[in-house]
């Protein structure tokens, strides 16, 4: 049984579909990702927290969900799903459940039978945008003859997730270590994927993994892992106070997305924020000094501004297609950030040496 | 472009694929056109070499420099010598290109005239062609490839299967579309295969068999600099075992997970890396659903039909990119040419999938096996584009033109569906159908075929609501749901037992309407600059805004079959091109992957759609068309001319009315009678003794159309009162619904064609071609000639005469064809079409007047330059067009030409006198004649043959002929050696010599009334095709090909390009 739901944006613009759940309101900044596959490690990608997530690509859910451990997260972090058509007859070996009782089971509405393109073009020229996902409102909902439309918003606040610290939300409570290498990173874990610590696994270390507001500056460690991240960068004051405070004792530093924004606010330079961000698994980017390029897998809104680097510090990749700062670097120092994911699930594998760069510079 | 390069070749020779042949189509038209105009934007020459005359790629538009000639060693090798290129391409032209290439690489013809491979390196190409440097490759750089040997010979064949076990794969190295390869369960049917296999490949491989495991495509581009991308991946619905030209795929894959599609990925562009590919390459993979373990089948280190599906179905230009990356460009350095703001450099996201069929054709070939596996069979293809996979899956189905409306709507019984479920035959997909609408299960579908779940529920899902509709009556809801899934009005309207029309309104008065998306390679992320269009019902606002200039409509040609090929890609890509030229706003709409057509920059929009009623009405709607052009996309454009002008659409040209009247038998008949025009007297019969009857009348041979078929070939010629009966009783059944149509058929009579183009009802040019053989030989499987050579002029005169007069009655505007039989000074008119036909590119480009163009403009009503008078006549050279067949690939046909047509496609070639020019085309077939050693075996009028075969004597030609001929020709003192057939089964004996290969040419006229298979002499003509022996059946074509054989050296003919003849005649 499916019931008539809807999207609200803030502008006004409804976009109407159907729920197998009678939704209560749910409200986020409602964004689009335009992988094909991968909607397990994205659903469970902490980055979306306070996130209503549009999956451009129309059929979501045909190999089901896996178990917990191929997941980015113990949980889903999106607020919210919007399709066009999830699967309800998935098929996979690895398959445990689909992604309809997957979502049911952990309360995040779903909203299928939606026009994703139309939603997609419009956040693309408007912009990402406060939205709700809730009943709707005319029981004539039928699909049929039924398009978008403006509508007059009833005196009704969004909730807007970005004033919640998501980080904090996210973030491991208490430290965690993992390994026994001889090498000790700190990674620091503001909503960090999984895989980023398998990736670090791959190499003779210790990790200890720590709260985003965590103080390790007097702890004996080789090298710090800044992870990715929900929301604006600006709000972790506590992380960017403690990252220029190790900056000065020149240990190789990393940072990833969220973490390559920490690390360009450390320095002094500023962040922005992108129209509607860039939230898919091909986004290409290019090594300035080799003009080597890399396919990407990518789930930010934010950006470091260029123009506001301080001296010392260059950009080091730059996105192909809008020209934007893809990671920077630094000139003397062992640190270095990029803007993509180079751990990748979901997402092509192109940049996983990243972690062997780091590795050497331990 | 500004060009970054500056070490840029002066002038590149491109290689094409020639002749369309199953395993390799029009695909090749599209890559090689994509190249032409790559280069061309750089300001570097081209010269062209393929004699396929039906392609866009050989138009005066595209290359500087057009070659019609052979694709062997020895043509190239003399335009090298002549042209002098410093580059050449050799992955734009399928892999007749790509062997050839390695040829002139080997012998050293590269290097002696300094020709620079551009692109995949010839290194790179042989190891992905030499399958066990191949595999010791993969190896190094840890890829799994299957546990394979390779084998030269039939005893190491047997010994390598022994110890990889039964079943085992056999495939064929150097070879297009996986012929000679097999799943192969025994010694005794190795033995067997591995003997015909390596007549024609030096080496085979014995391979684990991986049935069951799904397979997996990639297609990489990577460029100088080592930046790779794959642009495209795609899953094929059936699982390994049958080759990815027979399988049913979909893009992007559907039933890999993150981890499965990031992990292939990575192997294919390592593996690109280390071969050295630069430029495109796809990589075929066998994935374990158990465990997710993989294989690495096949690299092709070129453009393939699988890139060209690719290219289509992301709106990535793979063959544009792979030129200029051939030509030293990196990926960074080039935008995407969709959005044009974007880099190349990317991996296309879709937000709709794409579902591709094959089109079969088997029921043409008489004796030809329906079961599908690691051979390719099918003909052509179409891709369907939808939001959905029931909606993309229903729409190919349609797109196929097979006279199945949807899945479950196949019209002809299958009744052993089940047996055809679990060994796949052309029409699995039905057979699924029909097992779910009895009630099967998914479970069960499965263990049959293997094929995964995922499919089988969306087929079952299908039934399923087909189902409910027939048990409920229809809801606005369920009605929505039921175009979501992709079924038509005219099948919704059979279940509800209403008219296709009365759905049509109804829906829309529901407001339940398609909506136009654009293919944008972003998934919206960044807006498209560029018209590429589906249509869906999932969904609910349009992406584009109808043109601002009521726009022109041309309906494309669909799949390739047999009869309906490149030529009508030909027409409708120079019908929009004139179009553009008259600042008309171009739409096309076409469903074929394969074709130049479908290129985004053809037209003004382009539709990747269904070529149906219902589809074409929403199209012309939403975009207010002003007219609709029919006349050029070949026979399912021509049939939609009526029923478009009955609901009230413009068709530009002559009206739907009168078109119909040259298609309907009955009235085109009145009409020539009552013109007082000849022609083979004929009757519908609905009973065997009025067919009997009408036979009796008319006398014997008669030949046969049943208007349907049960099993072989449609038509046929029967010469007695027997055979009629026999035939009738086995390949039709009669009834007042399916009438039999009989006509005189007139022997030894000589066909010609009449291509033109009228206005008003006056002809404005017309070009009379004439067949080589004799009439009986459907006119598409005739050698043609233009200008005509043996035509009295009084034939040419009264040929004219009476096309004026049908051509005034019909008021004709626009293309079209009319085919006569001419015996003595008797003309009758056996066919009249008045859209353009097969030859129009033929006549096009032997008299060089464009014939579309020309038809174009008059569809426009633009009144021509002062009309010249155009000469095609009167022509200082000859062009020959031949057949190109594909028997080898469809195992136990007959080899031999009759009234149903069986060649998949057409070469032409030009020269200074028509033997050079019969020569020529005949060597662009793609035929070789390794010795001069010939055997003969003539059924009638051998006498004719004496003097002809006592010249191949007097040259040095070794003879050998069957018991019969050589008597003839020891009578008349010419020596030859008797050779028993093989039914005799004593030696010497023809099979042997065949399989020796201790002939190498066999020519083989059968008797002119015996057509039963089982005859020796259908025994000589399949195993010459099996052995890969020249094989000549024909009398006609044999008496002048004897003639050239006798007089003329290939490399005696100079090469002299297309331009060159046209200056001579202007």
């Amino acid at each position: 049984m499916m019931f008539p739901a809807e999207l609200t944006l803030k502008d006004g613009m409804t976009f109407h579909g159907s729920s197998p759940t009678t939704p209560k309101d749910v409200f986020g900044e409602v964004v689009f990702n335009t992988g094909m596959t991968g909607y397990v490690e994205s659903l469970t990608d902490p980055s979306y927290e306070g996130q209503i997530l549009v999956f451009t690509y129309p059929l979501i859910g045909n190999y089901g969900v896996p178990d917990s451990r191929h997941w980015e997260s113990k949980k889903i972090h999106a607020r919210g799903v919007i399709v066009s058509e999830a699967c309800q007859n998935w098929s996979h070996i690895e398959g445990r459940e689909s992604l309809f009782s997957w979502l049911k089971r952990e309360c995040i509405p779903l909203l299928t039978g939606v026009d994703t393109r139309a939603l997609t073009r419009h956040l693309r020229e408007s912009g990402v945008m406060l939205s709700a996902i809730r009943k709707s409102r005319k029981h004539h909902r039928q699909r049929t003859g039924s398009h978008p439309r403006r509508e007059k918003i009833e005196n009704r606040n969004f909730l807007d997730p970005n004033r919640e610290n998501l980080v904090a939300n996210v973030s491991i409570r208490k430290k965690k270590m993992y390994g026994k290498g001889k090498k000790i990173i700190i990674a620091v874990d503001c909503g960090m994927k999984e895989n980023m610590i398998r990736c670090l696994q791959e190499f003779p270390v210790t990790i200890h993994r720590v709260p985003h507001d965590y103080d390790y500056t007097s702890e004996r460690f080789d090298g710090v892992l800044l992870s990715n991240g929900p929301g604006d960068p600006a709000r972790c004051t506590d992380t960017i106070a403690i990252l220029r405070q190790v900056m000065k004792n020149q240990k190789p530093i990393f940072g990833i997305c969220l973490g390559s924004q920490l690390m360009a606010l450390a320095a002094g330079a500023k962040t922005y924020k992108l129209p509607y961000g860039h939230r898919g698994h091909n986004q290409p980017c290019q090594d300035e000094k080799t003009k080597r390029c890399y396919l990407t897998s990518q789930n930010h809104g934010y950006a470091v501004d260029e123009q506001s680097l301080p001296n010392g510090w260059y950009v080091n990749f730059r996105n192909l297609n809008d020209g934007s700062v893809e990671g920077i670097a630094h000139k003397s120092f062992p640190f270095f950030s990029v803007q993509f994911h180079p751990e990748a699930t979901p997402g092509p594998t192109d940049t996983n040496g990243l972690f062997q760069k780091f590795y050497d510079l331990l | 472009m500004t060009s970054f390069r500056k070490n840029l070749p002066k002038k590149v020779l491109i290689l094409g694929s020639g002749g369309l042949r199953i395993g390799q189509a029009g695909e090749f038209d599209y890559s090689g056109s994509q190249a032409i105009k790559a280069l061309k934007e750089e300001g570097v020459r081209t010269v062209l070499v393929n004699p396929n005359i039906a392609t866009v790629q050989t138009d005066k538009t595209m290359a500087d420099t057009l070659y019609l000639e052979p694709l062997n060693p020895g043509s190239v090798t003399r335009i090298i010598h002549k042209e002098r290129p410093d580059g050449i391409l050799l992955g734009f032209g399928g892999q007749t290109a790509l062997n050839l290439g390695l040829a002139l690489a080997e012998s050293g013809v590269l290097k002696k005239y300094h020709v620079s491979v551009l692109g995949t390196p010839i290194d790179a190409m042989k190891r992905t062609e030499d399958r066990e440097l191949f595999k010791q490759y993969l190896k190094k750089i840890d890829v799994a490839t299957p546990r394979s040997i390779a084998v030269t010979t039939i005893q190491e064949a047997l010994f390598a299967a022994q110890k990889i076990g039964y079943p085992i794969m056999m495939r064929s190295g150097y070879s297009l579309g996986g012929l000679g390869s097999g799943k192969i369960l025994d010694p005794q049917a190795l033995k067997h295969r591995a003997g015909e296999a390596l007549a024609g490949a030096p080496q085979i491989l014995i391979e684990e068999y991986l049935g069951g495991w799904k397979e997996i495509e990639y297609e990489i581009v990577r460029d100088c600099d080592d930046n790779a991308i794959t642009v495209c991946n795609m899953e094929n619905m059936d699982p390994m075992g049958i080759h990815t030209g027979e399988s049913i795929v979909v893009a992007p894959s559907q039933t890999l997970t993150n981890a499965e599609y990031h992990m292939l990925r990575e192997v294919a562009l390592r593996t690109a890396r280390a071969l050295g590919i630069v430029g495109e390459c796809n990589i075929q993979y066998a994935l374990n659903p158990k465990n997710g373990d993989y294989r690495v089948i096949e690299i092709n280190a070129r453009l393939s039909r699988s890139s060209a599906l690719a290219s289509k179905a992301t709106g990535y230009p793979l063959a544009f990119v792979a030129a200029k990356l051939a030509l030293g460009y990196r990926l960074y350095e080039l935008k995407n040419a969709i959005t044009k703001k974007t880099s190349a450099f990317f991996e296309p996201a879709l937000d709709y999938l794409v579902v591709k069929i094959p089109r079969w054709d088997l029921t043409k070939f008489k004796s030809a096996d329906r079961r599908i596996g690691s051979e390719m069979k099918s003909v052509g293809e179409v891709m369907g584009i939808g939001r959905s996979f029931p909606e993309a899956l229903q729409k190919a189905v349609r797109m196929l033109n097979i006279g199945a409306d949807g899945v479950t709507e196949y019209p002809h019984q299958i009744p052993n569906y089940e047996e055809e479920v679990r060994e796949a035959t052309d029409r699995r997909l039905f057979a699924l159908a029909e097992f779910f609408m009895r009630g099967g299960d998914v479970e069960h579908a499965h263990r049959l075929s293997h094929i995964d779940r995922w499919f089988l529920y969306h087929i079952k899902n299908i039934a399923v609501a087909k189902h409910a509709m027939k048990k409920h009556a229809l809801t606005p809801d369920m009605f929505r749901n039921a175009k979501c899934m992709g079924f038509s009005d005219k099948t919704i309207g059979r279940i509800k037992h209403l008219t296709e029309d009365t759905i049509r309104k109804r829906r829309i008065t529901l407001g339940i309407q398609p909506v136009v998306k654009h293919i944008d390679t972003l998934a919206g992320e960044f807006p498209a600059e560029t018209n590429y269009l589906y249509t869906t019902y999932h969904g609910e606002t349009n992406d584009s805004a109808p043109a601002k200039k009521r726009p022109i409509i041309v309906l494309g040609s669909g799949p390739y079959c047999i009869g309906s090929s490149v030529e009508f890609d030909w027409c409708a890509v120079n019908t929009a091109r004139t179009l553009r030229s008259l600042q008309e706003t171009t739409i096309i709409i076409n469903s074929n992957p394969e074709t130049v057509s479908t290129d985004y920059d053809e037209s003004d929009r382009l539709y990747f759609e269904e070529l149906t009623l219902e589809r074409i009405q929403d199209i012309a709607d939403a975009e207010q068309a002003k007219g609709i052009i029919v006349s050029v996309g070949g026979q399912i454009a021509n049939t939609l001319a009526l029923p478009l002008s009955k609901h009230g659409y413009t068709i530009l040209g002559t009206t739907g009315q009168n078109i119909d009247r040259a298609e309907n038998r009955k009235v085109f008949s009145t009409l020539l009678t009552t013109l007082n025009i000849d022609q083979p007297s004929w009757e519908e019969a609905t009973t065997l003794p009025r067919a009997k009857a009408f036979s009796t009348r008319v006398g014997y041979p008669v030949l046969v159309r049943p208007s349907y078929v049960l099993s072989g070939a449609a038509m046929n010629v029967v010469y007695s009162e027997e055979e009629l009966t026999a035939y009738i009783n086995t390949a039709t059944t009669l009834s007042p619904d399916h009438p039999v149509v009989i006509s005189k058929f007139i022997t030894k009579a000589k066909e010609l064609d009449i291509d033109g183009v009228a206005n008003n009802g006056s002809v404005v040019i017309q070009a009379i071609s004439e067949h080589v053989e004799h009439a009986g030989v459907h006119s598409g499987d005739a050698t043609i000639v233009l200008p005509p050579q043996r035509l009295y002029l009084e034939t040419i005169r009264r040929a004219k005469a009476i096309t004026a007069r049908i051509v005034r009655a019909l008021h004709v505007t626009g293309p079209f064809n009319i085919q006569f039989l001419a015996k003595d000074h008797d003309l009758k008119v056996i066919e009249c079409n008045l859209r353009a036909s097969r030859s129009f590119p033929f006549v096009s480009k032997v008299t060089g007047h464009n014939f579309i163009d020309i038809a174009t403009r008059l569809l426009l009503e633009k009144s021509m330059p002062d009309t010249p008078a155009y000469e095609t006549l009167e022509l200082s050279h000859v062009g020959v067009k031949m057949p190109q067949f594909s028997y080898q690939r469809l195992k136990g046909s007959d080899p031999i030409a009759g009234v149903e047509m069986a060649s998949t496609g057409e070469v032409a070639c030009i020269g200074k006198n028509y033997g050079e020019a019969f020569f020529l085309a005949w060597l662009a077939t793609e035929q070789h004649i390794a010795k001069k050693r010939i055997f003969v075996s003539i059924g009638d009028e051998k006498e004719k043959f004496v003097p002809l075969i006592r010249v191949l004597e007097e040259n040095g030609w070794d003879i050998s002929a069957t018991e019969g001929t050589h008597d003839v020709l020891s009578a008349h003192g010419i020596g030859s050696r008797c050779l028993f057939k093989a039914s005799d089964e004593i030696e010497p004996n023809i099979t042997t010599a065949i399989e020796n290969r201790t002939i190498d040419l066999i020519v083989n006229i059968p008797r002119h009334d015996t057509r039963r298979h089982e005859t020796d002499g259908y025994l000589i003509r399949r195993r010459a095709i099996d052995h890969h022996i020249p094989l000549i059946t024909n009398a006609q074509f044999a008496e002048v090909f004897l003639k050239c054989l006798a007089t003329l050296r290939e490399k005696n003919i100079s090469v002299v390009s297309w331009q060159e003849f046209m200056q001579f005649q202007s």
